[in-house]
């Protein structure tokens, strides 16, 4: 009895595993198509980080060449590793589910025998492995013009390595809960707007988070955006412990499974309220 | 006459379709609160350790950041509303539409939308302008004025060529979606003064992308710290800019077939 139990659920374990490969893969090929979209996109936000690099290097070389301790080096770094992992922290975003659901495109996908939410992780993953081989020739070229101070231990590349997918499914599953804001009100630009703005204070995009005063510091550690976007790149360019790393990737962890038994709980609420338009 | 009459009619009828819409305009003052906001407290997180950034006071970069949102209103409401929907036409085959009235197509192309609601970050800008202005410890002559007004004329000028020439290409490549995206992009860096880049960067955002022209001048003039030679450059920068662009719409256009209207 017991026996076969296990064997249906490694059934349907193996079953998913397959639809996610199939599914990313498919994207891979489909990404792959558009090199020269994909570029001028990374390009376009290459713009943020170089500016942020060049006010705070600025400042620092004005200071004899750190701020609170950051030297112009590892300002270098900071950014460099930046631009990656906010690649990877573009997920699917709560406008997406308003235009799913204002155009009805949500009544194809709720007759597949999958839930939803799985198409969407593996196929924003399938095209982050493009942005991740694209990604290293610009940091290639960052590198050589930027001239970080960065230096690396095997347990910290590592944990960047598990870290940029945690950051990617914190932030997947944050939006999508907020996604289904639309449920209700099918407008969800303002909410989405406030959460982006306290994100970008608290998240480490606009600076190292040592340079915010210590109560915003706090106040970070509490909210999950730092988990995905500063902790990912401190795990690299920081000198965190390996106690350390794997407290992070716990935290990141313990994130993942809040926002996604959040969302489970919401949709149950949000997928009876549906009613499809349009189509 | 006929051009500024006609701009005015489109103008208007924009801006009555888009008043239909009222809720949008408090989620655009949402939208520009917090990205205002947001921007202030970078100007704050840096002020916090310098007290002057490459010989800029902070009072002075709050009239950069000022002109930077204004004019960034200007660009949203009237010039980048007629770019996307030209780049629009051009793959839906759609252009014949313009083409085919009986006025000049670079003036029709350029004044046919306009997103009025965008207006918001015109005010928000100003008044972040006018706050930067009222810290300075010296005062704002009006030869200062007027000189800032012009320069800012000349700086919405410059950028409209700068983004018909980017629309322009359209003709070539089809896909030009992630273009408005490089422009937002690459348009941030104009909230600090271009002195700050390192060369190469500098060239790059006053000839190519030509932030220093539309934001960086105009700031110049108003903190007392512009050279005459400089709005000698500018000048010239715009008109050779702005014949050019009239040349490259024309050479742009003879690619255009219509294919699919």
């Amino acid at each position: 009895m017991s026996a076969e139990v296990s064997t249906v659920e490694e059934g349907r374990f193996r079953s998913y595993l397959d639809y996610y490969l199939t599914r990313a893969r498919t994207q891979i090929q489909s990404n792959f198509q558009y090199r020269v979209a994909t570029y001028m996109w990374l390009v376009g936000m290459l713009a943020e980080p170089i500016v942020y690099l060049v006010v705070w290097t600025t400042i620092a070389d004005q200071q004899g060449g750190s701020v609170q301790g950051i030297t112009t080096g590892e300002f270098a770094a900071y950014y460099i590793v930046w631009t990656l992992v906010r690649n990877m922290n573009i997920v699917f975003t709560p406008y997406g589910w308003e235009w799913r659901i204002r155009e009805g495109e949500l009544s194809a996908a709720l007759l597949r025998p999958l839930h939803p939410i799985h198409d969407d992780i593996a196929g924003f993953a399938g095209w982050k492995v493009v942005t991740i081989i694209l990604w290293l020739p610009i940091a290639a070229v960052l590198w050589i013009a930027f001239d970080p101070s960065i230096d690396l231990r095997a347990a910290e590349i590592a944990a960047f390595c598990v870290a940029i997918w945690g950051a990617y499914l914190i932030r997947t599953m944050f939006l999508t809960s907020l996604g289904m804001v639309t449920f209700w009100t099918t407008r969800v630009s303002a909410l989405f707007e406030l959460a982006v703005g306290l994100e970008l204070l608290l998240s480490g995009r606009l600076v190292p988070l040592p340079l915010m005063p210590a109560w915003a510091e706090d106040v970070a550690n509490v909210l999950p955006f730092k988990w995905s976007f500063y902790f990912p790149i401190q795990t690299l360019v920081g000198d965190l412990s390996n106690r350390e790393l794997l407290e992070g990737l716990g935290i990141q962890l313990l994130w993942i499974v809040a926002l996604t038994g959040l969302f489970l709980v919401v949709w149950r609420f949000a997928i009876r309220r549906y009613s499809a338009v349009g189509n | 006459m006929r051009i500024g009459r006609l701009a005015w009619l489109f103008f208007k009828v924009g801006s009555l379709n888009e008043l239909q819409y009222r809720a949008n305009f408090f989620i655009q003052l949402l939208q520009s609160a917090v990205s205002v906001g947001v921007a202030l407290v970078v100007l704050a997180l840096v002020y916090a350790q310098t007290t002057e950034l490459n010989g800029w006071s902070e009072s002075e970069l709050m009239i950069v950041l000022g002109i930077q949102i204004l004019l960034g209103g200007v660009i949203r409401t009237t010039i980048q509303p007629n770019m996307q929907r030209l780049m629009e036409d051009v793959r839906d085959g759609k252009l014949d539409f313009a083409l085919t009235k009986p006025e000049d197509s670079q003036v029709l192309v350029s004044i046919r939308n306009v997103q009025i609601w965008r207006a918001v970050d015109v005010i928000a800008g100003a008044a972040v302008l006018a706050y930067g202005i009222d810290g300075l410890d010296a005062g704002v002559g009006v030869g200062d004025v007027l000189l800032f007004l012009g320069l800012l004329l000349l700086g919405a000028v410059t950028i409209y060529c700068f983004w018909l020439v980017i629309a322009t290409l359209a003709f070539w490549i089809v896909n030009v979606w992630e273009i408005i995206e490089l422009f937002d992009g690459i348009y941030q860096a104009g909230r600090w003064p271009t002195s700050i880049f390192p060369g190469w960067l500098r060239f790059g955002v006053t000839f190519i992308f030509p932030l220093a022209f539309a934001i960086t001048v105009p700031a110049e003039a108003i903190t007392s710290r512009l050279e005459w030679s400089t709005v000698g450059i500018a000048v010239g920068f715009a008109v050779v800019l702005f014949a050019f662009t009239r040349w490259w719409w024309g050479f742009g256009l003879r690619r255009y077939s219509g294919a699919s209207a």
